[in-house]
């Protein structure tokens, strides 16, 4: 589909829409000639040189720099206040408990982008000082890139790429043309055609040039890479530019030996360093949650704070337990007044309190995303033989998202289908012609007929790849061997030349204005090009104005879609023609209408006088061509049509009754016909024989009001005698419905009828859809009231809008450039690929990370609960419960490592089974691992067994000893203990979640047990020398001596797991879930 | 996460399907490895919680934990304890007077005794305690008021302790050793133990002051500064003693210089700060003295208390422990009972599980495997 890119042309406007009206306009003196100083009118500008610089950071501003931006994140920002409040204040934990981590995460995302910018700065490095070829005083000079300034005339070689914007004024080509490669720009592989200034193209050495006296005037840098409006000024005449004469950064120069050209825009004002803007972040369902979560934990923060600074206060009214004999405070702390004080105490308990939000955790989680979507990469099965391309993610931040979609939006063309184009008939005035029969039904050539031929062979934009040299083309195309190909943006246009080839007419090249056809009778026919206009998804036709050799006469053809081509035909047989390509359309082929006007030379000059004005025009330009347009391509005659078949990809039909099963709702956007579209629809399944259709389309609007069809269809959707619906809407029908704020009242409500219909639909498909109308329904998807989780699927420039709309963008790697590819946030290389993509691996990332952030707030509350509880027995005076290792090491090293491997590598369900299995979808589907009640859940699972632990090592210790000696146990050893019931706890609670236990998972979580006993030993068995207390000496191994330290180690571990053992295995007896049942029949 | 702001840069040699002439040779290394782990394939181990899996552990652990539980119990109840209160708040009470007037100004020691029978005798070692009650060793002014690098003999400390020890860090600018609030607060009533004979004459029980403490506070936490002889030199003239304190840490116990100092046990025992504020602390152990009698006969006894610490002011109890110990420690049927507890609960979950995996499980199963 992507025969154009108007879409990005939207899309960019809508980023700059202030500089759309930008007036102001550069002048440009080519070579520097600026006139003498002192001449009005001159006004020295300044333009940045020629330095790309796509780093962020200088060696110099790296640190503070990096830091800013790293310490805007929220959670950075708070955790470096905890941090300061624990340097400035008197607090119950040293520094370093919470400065470590901060560090170790500042440190690690600081390595990590000073690496990517190095990177950067290496890249930029190469292309600046790369050399390039500057004409100065008639000479060729070398100059490095960044040297180069606007007003430069480069020398640019075949295969080099240009160094700035230029305007192409000369070429080594007698046509002042050249062939360009935007490969890198927007994808497109074909070789692009441009021409030169008209007036400079002879000088062609570097002294002719060098000679040139003009000044050009062009507007102000901006994005936009397919429109530009210049025009020059060469010895006092005005001459138009467009974008036919500028040559884009980034571009390479093929087949042409060398060009001169001047440049326009450099360094940072290249269209393509303006296209480098980042794509709006998108966030995922389970961040939302994430954040909602944190949002909980600070309210239980700071309320924990606050009930315990007002409970310290209440019980140290008592000056005797203030202050008793034994315990007094220093003169300084006693003349604080008594409300900083509070203060004081509030922040101290915060800072307690404030593991419960562990930094680790979004380490964590930011680790497992970007692990995590080496997977994808890695997945075999997303290999594509033939295009020899695999699975790309360009952000790992929504590998959660593929687990929770639920409407897929796809494009037709090159996503379902293979846009593998296939010419597989044409008519002209009701006869059929198909390559392979033509003998049988040709008779004797009508007008009509040999003019739709050399329409077709003329009517195009398809540029014919030379392998060898120019002259070698005719003899390989004649041969028939496959020296040389065509090549277009638009796979149709293709298709049509090469089926015109088979029915005997073979289009040569385009060489000197003049198109070259070898006709039937092997004679070359030679057609002088004068006007194209090119193709736009807004008039969906294109034409050609040509002049034949022989008759000198002169002929405009115009080849488009039937709803742009029948309006404008006076004349010719519409009605057979028309009755061909409705036919050929409900066969799912996609048609197009040929149609032509002669033209007498009167009414060229007209048609000229016409299109010159509108190119001159330096603003709206686009507005004034599409008007000539308009007025040129009228009174058209019909010729025929033509019919090519875009096959479906393979397992299409099988991913969409995947995904249906699945419970998403697919949508198909696409411009093509309506019949053809459904056609195709029928055939991927997307409809089936009993799906009941209801149609919304122009055709019925015009008999009824938009307002009684969409009411009547909503009744009868709501009726429910059928279970599948499918929906059929066309663009302008859509575009009524979502037309805003008419005056009378019912208008307001259509989206909502619109929305209720579509609700009860499992099948919708939008045909004749301008591509903005894409991104626009996604847009209405995604704001009503459910605020369902969108996917996006496409593969041409046209899908660009929407895959940048939905929630999660997917690309295809199709033949369409790779404008959808670099869109999006993953792009794979077929359509069936799409099916693992959501059923496997956005089912796995869904739970994994469900499971990754539950359990990091479980874990936290176990942890610090007892802490705030440990705060009622010992004065509320912040004494901590734990030690300062333990404090510290708890969610870096003590039980970071079993849930980050977990969330890589578990697998509740075999993948095969969840591929045979689509409806498991549904279990995860609204985020329902993350609702409020499974939160709750944890939370209170996670209190619960802060209790067990807590008041479990309380009455062991409550005025007794437990050694067989009968000495006696500080506080630090009651801590120890609810330490290791506590890291045994959680670390068991994980191991009970695990279903997928490989070699990775025992080392882990084993291992991790182990390094945690390790340490202790290690910790407590040695005089630390570099420490000022030594509290632990010895602590843990004492503890260990006693037999009922580890009698009740166990037993408070039993006691905190049973219950969730206990949930899980009635839950699974009594109301399992499709899930559970799937995974006890699997075993 | 990942960069892409440079992928123009990138993607510029790469090849193209529209072309069609992409070529093998450009292909090459995308196609992914294909091992068990990029794959996902790594063999492992599938375990599902079902009613049917718990179950026997259910059991299991119903059967292990109640006879540990009741060994437990039976276990706590045999040990002896015997617990006596002689802070002297009630008027009738020995030490009211003593109470009332005790203060750290008090140069005069107070004395007073209390008499109490044991009813049953104490076999084998008996372990003597003294028990305070809302006494906050855990607060966090006072767990951290301390320094152990002077405590461990470090020199710099001593002349110079730790900042945590205010404000019992120095008096007159003078270093307080040892320094802190939990020193300063040593407990320093003197307990000693009698035995009234039937013909009631008071024999003294002998109390052995060593082994109170862990051992490896007493050989490797806590040091003399400059080895344990001629204390009183290595301490005198530059340090001060503890403003609460009545003599300096040199006389703790004069008489045995491996007990004096730093590592009196007495001073160790303390300065390992309780987990609660009820608690006690190991005093005195009173050995066996031979198979055949035992440690403590039942009968009559008094409890002659030199009365220094003060504890009214803070509303606190002071009280004197004996107890026997077992294997598992002091009188405790906490531990029993939960075992006893928990063991039981176990076993009525196997048997709800049980009757669920019958009636649903199987259910469940039978009717899913068609699908």
């Amino acid at each position: 589909m992507g025969m154009d890119f108007s879409t990005l042309r939207t899309l960019i406007s809508r980023y700059c829409v202030g500089e759309e009206n930008w007036v102001d306009s550069r002048t440009i003196y080519i070579g520097h000639k600026e006139p003498p100083p002192g001449t009005e009118a001159f006004i020295q500008q300044r333009f940045p040189d020629n330095r790309i610089v796509s780093s962020k950071y200088t060696f110099w501003n790296f640190i503070p720099k990096n830091m800013f931006e790293q310490f805007r994140r929220v959670a950075n920002f708070y955790f470096l206040i905890i941090f300061l409040v624990q340097l400035i204040i008197d607090t119950p934990t040293s520094p370093i408990t919470s400065g470590l981590p901060l560090f170790f995460v500042i440190t690690v995302t600081a390595i990590k982008q000073g690496y990517e910018d190095w990177l950067r700065h290496k890249a930029d490095n190469a292309v600046n000082k790369c050399p390039v070829h500057v004409v100065q005083h008639g000479k060729v000079l070398r100059k490095q890139s960044r040297k180069l300034r606007v007003g430069d005339v480069v020398l640019v070689k075949e295969d080099e790429s240009f160094p700035c914007d230029l305007i192409l004024l000369s070429s080594s080509r007698d046509d002042g043309t050249c062939y360009v490669t935007t490969a890198s720009l927007d994808g497109e592989s074909s070789h692009k055609t441009y021409y030169a200034v008209q007036d400079t193209k002879a000088y062609n050495t570097e002294k002719e040039v060098d000679s040139i006296h003009a000044t050009i005037e062009c507007e102000q840098p901006q994005p936009d890479l397919y429109k530009s409006v210049q025009h020059t000024d060469l010895n006092k005449a005005f001459l138009p530019l467009g974008s036919e004469n500028l040559l884009l950064r980034g571009a390479t120069l093929k087949n042409t030996e060398y060009i001169f050209a001047v440049a326009i825009y450099t360094g940072m004002e290249t269209k393509m360093a303006l296209n480098y803007q980042s794509k709006s972040q998108k966030r995922s369902a389970v961040e939302k949650s994430m954040n909602a979560y944190l949002v909980v934990y600070l309210c239980i923060l700071i309320s924990k704070a606050v009930i315990n600074t007002v409970l310290k206060y209440a019980w140290q009214a008592d000056p005797n337990r203030d202050e008793p004999w034994y315990n007094e405070r220093t003169e300084v702390e006693r003349q604080r007044h008594v409300l900083i004080r509070a203060f004081t105490d509030f922040l101290a308990f915060m800072v307690l309190f404030n593991y419960i939000i562990p930094v680790s955790m979004y380490v964590t989680v930011e680790m497992q995303k970007f692990l995590g979507s080496y997977f994808i990469m890695w997945d075999d099965e997303m290999f594509d033989e033939e295009l020899g391309e695999r699975a790309v993610v360009n952000t790992s931040d929504l590998n959660e998202e593929l687990g929770q979609v639920e409407y897929v939006f796809t494009d037709k063309t090159g996503t379902l289908t293979e846009n593998n184009m296939e010419f597989i008939e044409c008519c002209v005035d009701g006869h059929v012609y198909v390559p392979g029969r033509e003998a049988e039904t040709r008779g004797p050539a009508t007008e009509h007929e040999e003019l739709f031929f050399r329409a077709l062979c003329l009517c195009h934009t398809v540029q014919v790849k030379e392998e060898e040299t120019v002259d070698g083309i005719k003899h390989g195309i004649h041969q028939g061997k496959s020296t040389s190909f065509y090549i277009s943006s638009s796979p149709d246009e293709v298709a049509l030349v090469e089926g015109m080839k088979r029915l005997g007419f073979t289009y040569l090249r385009l060489k000197d204005g003049q198109m070259e056809i070898l006709n039937r009778e092997d004679e070359i026919e030679r057609f002088e090009l004068l006007e194209v206009l090119t193709f736009d998804s807004v008039r969906r036709r294109m034409s050609v104005i040509v002049r034949a050799n022989t008759g000198k006469i002169l002929y405009l053809f115009c080849k488009g879609a039937d709803s742009s081509i029948f309006p404008r035909v006076i004349s010719g047989k519409v009605d057979q023609v028309r009755a061909r390509v409705e036919h050929n359309a409900v066969e799912g082929l996609r048609t197009l209408c040929v149609a032509y006007r002669p033209l007498s030379p009167e009414q060229y000059q007209e048609v000229c006088h016409l299109l010159s004005s509108a190119k001159l025009a330096l603003q709206d330009r686009d507005k004034r061509l599409a008007e000539a347009y308009d007025l040129i391509e009228k009174d058209l005659i019909l010729l025929g049509a033509t019919a090519v078949e875009d096959r479906l990809q393979e397992k299409a039909a099988d991913t969409i009754e995947s995904l249906h099963k699945a419970g998403m709702k697919v949508w198909v956007l696409t411009g093509d016909k309506m019949e053809t579209a459904a056609a195709t629809c029928y055939a991927s399944k997307l409809f089936r024989r009993n799906t009941q259709i209801l149609e919304l389309t122009t055709k019925r609007t015009e008999e009824q009001s938009l307002h009684d069809v969409l009411y009547v269809l909503c009744l009868f959707s709501l009726s429910g005698d059928c279970t599948d619906y499918g929906l059929i809407i066309d663009g302008a029908t859509l575009s009524a419905v979502m037309r805003p704020g008419q005056e009378d009242s019912n208008s307001g409500n259509y989206k909502e009828i619109f929305l209720e219909i579509c609700r009860n639909c499992s099948a919708v498909l939008c045909c004749r859809m301008a591509p903005l109308q894409k991104a626009q329904i996604v847009k209405l998807i995604k704001a009503s009231k459910e605020h369902p989780i969108t996917l996006a699927i496409g593969d041409g420039a046209n899908d660009v809008s929407m895959i940048l709309e939905a929630h999660v963008g997917i690309g295809i790697m199709g033949k369409e450039g790779r404008q959808a590819v670099r869109n999006s946030d993953y792009a794979i290389p077929k359509f069936k690929h799409l099916k693992k993509m959501l059923l496997v691996h956005g089912h796995y990332y869904y739970i994994r990370i469900s499971e990754l952030v539950q359990y990091f707030f479980y874990k936290n509350v176990c942890f610090i609960f007892p802490q705030f509880l440990y705060q009622f027995f010992c004065g509320f005076s912040q004494q901590p419960l734990y030690d300062t290792a333990y404090l510290t090491l708890y969610n870096i090293s003590f039980t970071s490592l079993p849930i980050l491997l977990y969330s890589l590598i578990e697998q509740h369900i075999n993948m095969d089974i969840l591929k045979k299995d689509p409806s498991l979808y549904r279990d995860i589907a609204k985020n329902s691992l993350l609702r409020w009640p499974s939160f709750i859940y944890w939370t209170v699972l996670g209190v619960y067994d802060a209790i067990v632990m807590f008041f479990g090592a309380y009455f062991l210790f409550d005025n007794t000893t437990f050694t067989s000696n009968g000495q006696m146990f500080g506080n630090w050893t009651f801590g120890t203990l609810v330490f290791t019931v506590l890291v045994f706890t959680v670390t068991f609670k994980l191991a009970l979640d695990t279903h997928y236990w490989t070699w990775i998972n025992h080392f882990v979580i084993w291992g991790s047990l182990i390094f945690f006993v390790v340490f202790s030993l290690l910790w407590g068995g040695i005089i630390w020398p570099f420490l000022n207390y030594q509290r632990m000496y010895y602590v843990f191994m004492q503890m260990l001596s006693s037999g009922p330290a580890w009698l009740s180690i166990i037993l408070l571990i039993t006691a905190s797991l049973l219950p969730d053992v206990v949930k899980k295995v009635i839950w699974r007896a009594l109301w399992p879930t499709t899930t559970e049942r799937i995974q006890v029949g699997s075993n | 996460m990942m960069a892409s702001s440079y992928n123009a840069k990138e993607e510029d040699g790469h090849p193209s399907g529209a072309s069609g002439h992409g070529g093998p040779g450009v292909v090459k290394s995308k196609k992914p490895d294909n091992t068990a782990f990029k794959q996902q394939r790594l063999p492992a181990w599938q375990p599902i919680l079902t009613a049917g899996t718990v179950l026997p552990a259910f059991f299991v652990i119903g059967l292990i934990f109640i006879p540990i539980g009741i060994g437990l119990f039976v276990t706590s109840n045999n040990i002896k304890e015997f617990e006596i209160d002689y802070t002297g708040v009630d008027m009738d009470s020995p030490c009211y007077t003593c109470a009332k007037n005790s203060s750290w100004n008090n140069t005069t020691p107070c004395t007073c005794s209390v008499d109490f029978t044991l009813e049953q005798p104490f076999e084998s070692n008996v372990f003597m305690y003294y028990g305070l009650s809302n006494f906050y060793q855990n607060h966090r002014r006072y767990v951290k008021s301390r320094d152990d690098s002077q405590l461990n003999g470090g020199r710099s400390a001593l002349m110079e302790p730790s900042k945590e020890c205010e404000p019992y860090r120095k008096t007159d600018g003078v270093p307080i050793a040892p320094c802190g609030a939990i020193a300063n607060s040593l407990f320093n009533d003197t307990l000693e133990l009698f035995h009234i004979d039937s013909n009631g004459s008071r024999n003294a029980v002998p109390l052995v002051k060593k082994g109170i403490a862990w051992w490896t506070d007493k050989h490797v936490k806590f040091r003399n500064p400059g080895g344990n002889n001629n204390l009183t030199l290595a301490f005198q003239g530059d340090f001060s003693k503890p403003v609460n304190w009545r003599k300096p840490v040199y006389e703790l116990d004069p008489s045995d210089p491996e007990n004096n100092g730093f590592i009196n046990e007495d001073f160790i025992v303390w300065m390992r700060t309780a987990a609660l504020p009820t608690f006690r602390k190991l005093y005195r152990i009173i050995q066996k003295k031979s198979s055949t009698t035992p440690t403590l006969p039942s009968g009559k006894y008094t409890l002659d208390i030199t009365y220094n610490y003060p504890v009214l002011s803070f509303d606190g109890r002071k009280r004197m422990i004996l107890s026997t110990i077992s294997w598992m420690g002091g009188k405790n049927p906490f531990l029993g009972i939960a075992y006893i507890t928990v063991g039981s609960i176990c076993f009525f979950l196997g048997v709800v599980l049980l009757i669920i995996h019958y009636k649903y499980d199987t259910r469940n199963n039978s009717a899913d495997i068609p699908n």
